[in-house]
């Protein structure tokens, strides 16, 4: 069974959530909105307060190639704009909206019948995934319209649809491919129209062996999308480690998967896609996964962005008496958030609250030179050289050492016996060399 | 026996003078010349190497002293104006004028007035704590008291209250080096010029945001409501991104704007206890009857 080559862990799946069917979360009172939802310059806010919307109706608009836009998620009323702390732990410009009713824009398509045809040219897809304001499904949230766009001297021969999940815990892709596994086909294959490729390859993890059957089975009707099977291992979800195990190329350091000739979506954005497209319903819900040990009753759930993260808690059943962190994402890459009332954003795979007695950090021991965490990165980096580096403040060093080429997975913290905060220091090191980098730049 | 010892002594002491006479040669050839100022500079100076004045130590600083034209840009704030003095006149080139800064804390967020909506489990340090966060509380902008101005201080000056979790400055060992300015993520520690008894008035809080929400972070947060530049004769005081800033150098200590402040984020330090106001009155109705 394919999987990529160098380190990796495997973390306790507690996939809790496989068989739970996705489910519609009454709508909030109100949402919170912010306008910063994806990688890229924050979105333009075009309401005032006071402006009556509809749900799906464009309240900001994408500012410069890497933005996307940003649709109402309900309809009603704007009762303010201000700042909200969002998943990041940052605050953030967000449009509150008071909810009246649940009036969609009348162009979205809200019927059940699943359209196969592909009327839209090439260059009108990835116009409508601008206008619709897709976004990595998959966490990173980076402009789907960027990554279609193949740049001239460039050229991508193969196509990747990501539904791998390698998160422990979570399963809103999982049960996105088993519920809506037609609507991802078909919109794997309309991007595969929009980048001119005639091959899609479909990566899913072998713990999810009825999604792989049950997509294999549809994929037959699909010209030019194979599904395979891949053996489970962290972090196989990663771009970078994803066409390794798929493709067996090899993006090198610093660079793009179109440098390989190839792109990378996620079954989510293949989702979104046909949502847009097909339907011409633009990306205001997704697809959330609310879990944890205590939880009384985890589930998945289809959330209107901007939801507080306190409904989605009500809906299972309460905050657990235990609870110690909550965190938005995955339990690898994950951020714990500050309050419940952080709002729901294209981003958020997951909602998972952990008890007390999981959530609290090792004491740190000194570093015993065991090189676990240099067998479990990646991407052949030494994390615990990296982290000294760092917390000495030796960063134009850490820079030589590709502390650049970290994605932050966590597997060297994971893995430390002596429970020592690599990743924490690695971030930062990280951040300050490319910091560091930009104000060269500006210098010259 | 005897020839013996007077063999080794002789050969010995013609190797010595040998070895002399090609040490002495070889140190001609390869002399360095030194500018013996330079070690007569650096004994003036504190030998805390710092780094404050923007040099390695204090060796590289007397270096960069004796090579310089004039003293612009060159200072060591360690030594202040009596060290820059004796190095000028031993260099015979004038001496700066140099006020007196100390570093101050530009936050009063104690968790008295600035309540905790969360627990930081992380790495304690603000530089960490500061890429991941808001912070332990709602203010974006205030101290985050993990200690790394503590532990950028050499000088013994700088220490963590306990209480409120916020550095406390002794200005009595403060050198104004300028390391605990460099080591806050936030930049939330500024050098103001020192005054008569060590006497302050200053914005205690750098959050930039919109009233409402600066208030509801943190009970002394400046609001930016403009009564303080009102009330101040002297425009020493202007407001830039919802903070109101205090010029110390058009400051007169009138500690009007003090008094004024609704929220109480301008601190006076230092000074007299005020007289209370009937008190106060009854004196003034004794001198202008």
């Amino acid at each position: 069974m394919k999987t990529f080559s160098t380190g990796g862990v495997h973390p306790p799946e507690n996939k809790l959530t496989a068989n739970c069917s996705i489910q519609y979360l009454p709508l909030p009172q109100s949402v919170a909105i912010p306008v910063s939802q994806h990688i890229g310059t924050p979105a333009n806010i075009v309401v005032n307060k006071g402006d009556s919307v509809k749900t799906g109706q464009v309240i900001a608009e994408s500012k410069g190639f890497v933005s996307a836009f940003i649709h109402s998620s309900v309809s009603g009323k704007v009762n303010k704009i201000d700042t909200v702390i969002d998943t990041s732990g940052y605050r953030q410009t967000a449009v509150f909206i008071d909810v009246e009713g649940d009036e969609w824009v009348d162009t979205i398509d809200r019927s059940e019948e699943i359209l196969t045809d592909i009327k839209l040219s090439s260059e009108d897809i990835i116009r409508k995934c601008l206008q619709s304001g897709i976004v990595g499904m998959g966490g990173a949230t980076f402009p789907s319209h960027v990554k279609l766009t193949v740049p001239a001297g460039k050229k991508c021969d193969v196509l990747i649809i990501n539904g791998v999940e390698c998160e422990p815990y979570l399963t809103s892709d999982h049960r996105l491919m088993l519920e809506r596994g037609e609507e991802v086909l078909i919109g794997t294959t309309i991007l595969m129209k929009a980048l001119n490729v005639s091959m899609a390859l479909m990566g899913i993890e072998n713990n999810k062996p009825d999604a792989i059957e049950h997509l294999t089975r549809l994929a037959t009707g699909f010209k030019g999308i194979t599904v395979y099977p891949l053996k489970v291992k962290y972090p196989q979800g990663a771009e970078k480690q994803l066409i390794k195990a798929l493709i067996n190329r090899e993006v090198p350091s610093g660079r793009l998967p179109l440098d390989v000739n190839t792109v990378v979506h996620n079954v989510g954005t293949a989702f979104a896609v046909y949502e847009a497209v097909q339907k011409n319903k633009p990306l205001f819900e997704r697809v959330v996964t609310i879990t944890g040990k205590s939880v009384a009753k985890p589930g998945n759930y289809v959330v209107r962005t901007g939801t507080p993260v306190s409904k989605l808690i009500d809906a299972a059943g309460g905050l657990p008496e235990d609870t110690g962190k909550i965190v938005s994402g995955g339990p690898m890459m994950g951020k714990a958030i500050t309050n419940t009332g952080v709002p729901v954003v294209k981003g958020t795979s997951g909602i998972i609250l952990f008890p007390k007695s999981e959530s609290e950090r090792k004491s740190p021991e000194p570093c015993i030179r065991c090189a676990k965490c240099v067998s479990a990165c990646a991407l052949n980096l030494e994390p615990y050289l990296l982290m000294t580096l760092s917390e000495k403040g030796l960063f134009e060093m850490a820079g030589k050492e590709r502390i650049t080429d970290c994605m932050e997975c966590g597997s060297c913290s994971y893995t430390c016996p002596a429970g020592r905060p690599l990743l924490d220091y690695i971030r930062l090191g990280k951040a300050t060399v490319i910091k560091m980098a930009r104000e060269r730049v500006i210098k010259n | 026996m005897s020839s013996t010892i007077i063999i080794t002594v002789v050969s010995l002491s013609l190797l010595a003078f040998m070895s002399a006479v090609i040490l002495y040669f070889i140190a001609q050839k390869f002399k360095v010349f030194e500018d013996p100022r330079i070690d007569e500079v650096q004994a003036v100076l504190p030998a805390a190497n710092c780094g404050g004045c923007g040099f390695a130590g204090c060796r590289n600083f007397a270096e960069a002293l004796v090579k310089a034209e004039n003293f612009d840009g060159l200072l060591c704030p360690v030594g202040g104006a009596v060290v820059m003095g004796q190095a000028a006149k031993l260099l015979g080139k004038e001496a700066p004028v140099i006020e007196p800064k100390v570093a101050v804390l530009i936050c009063n967020g104690s968790p008295e007035f600035r309540p905790h909506t969360s627990k930081y489990d992380g790495v304690p340090d603000c530089r960490i704590a500061n890429t991941l966060y808001i912070g332990e509380t709602d203010c974006s902008y205030g101290c985050l008291g993990n200690n790394d101005c503590e532990r950028a201080c050499t000088f013994d000056a700088l220490h963590m209250d306990p209480l409120t979790g916020l550095p406390v400055i002794t200005d009595d060992k403060c050198t104004s080096c300028g390391n605990c300015v460099k080591a806050c993520p936030r930049h939330i520690i500024e050098l103001r010029k020192k005054a008569r008894k060590d006497r302050k008035i200053y914005v205690a809080c750098s959050n930039c945001d919109k009233g409402g929400p600066a208030r509801r972070a943190c009970k002394v947060a400046c609001i930016a409501c403009s009564k303080c530049v009102n009330v101040c004769e002297f425009n020493a005081i202007t407001i830039e991104n919802n903070l109101a800033y205090i010029d110390a150098s058009k400051c007169t200590f009138c500690r009007k704007c003090v008094t004024e402040c609704p929220t109480g984020s301008i601190l006076e330090i230092n000074f007299p206890p005020r007289k209370p106001k009937v008190e106060a009155e009854a004196e003034n109705a004794t001198i202008n009857p």
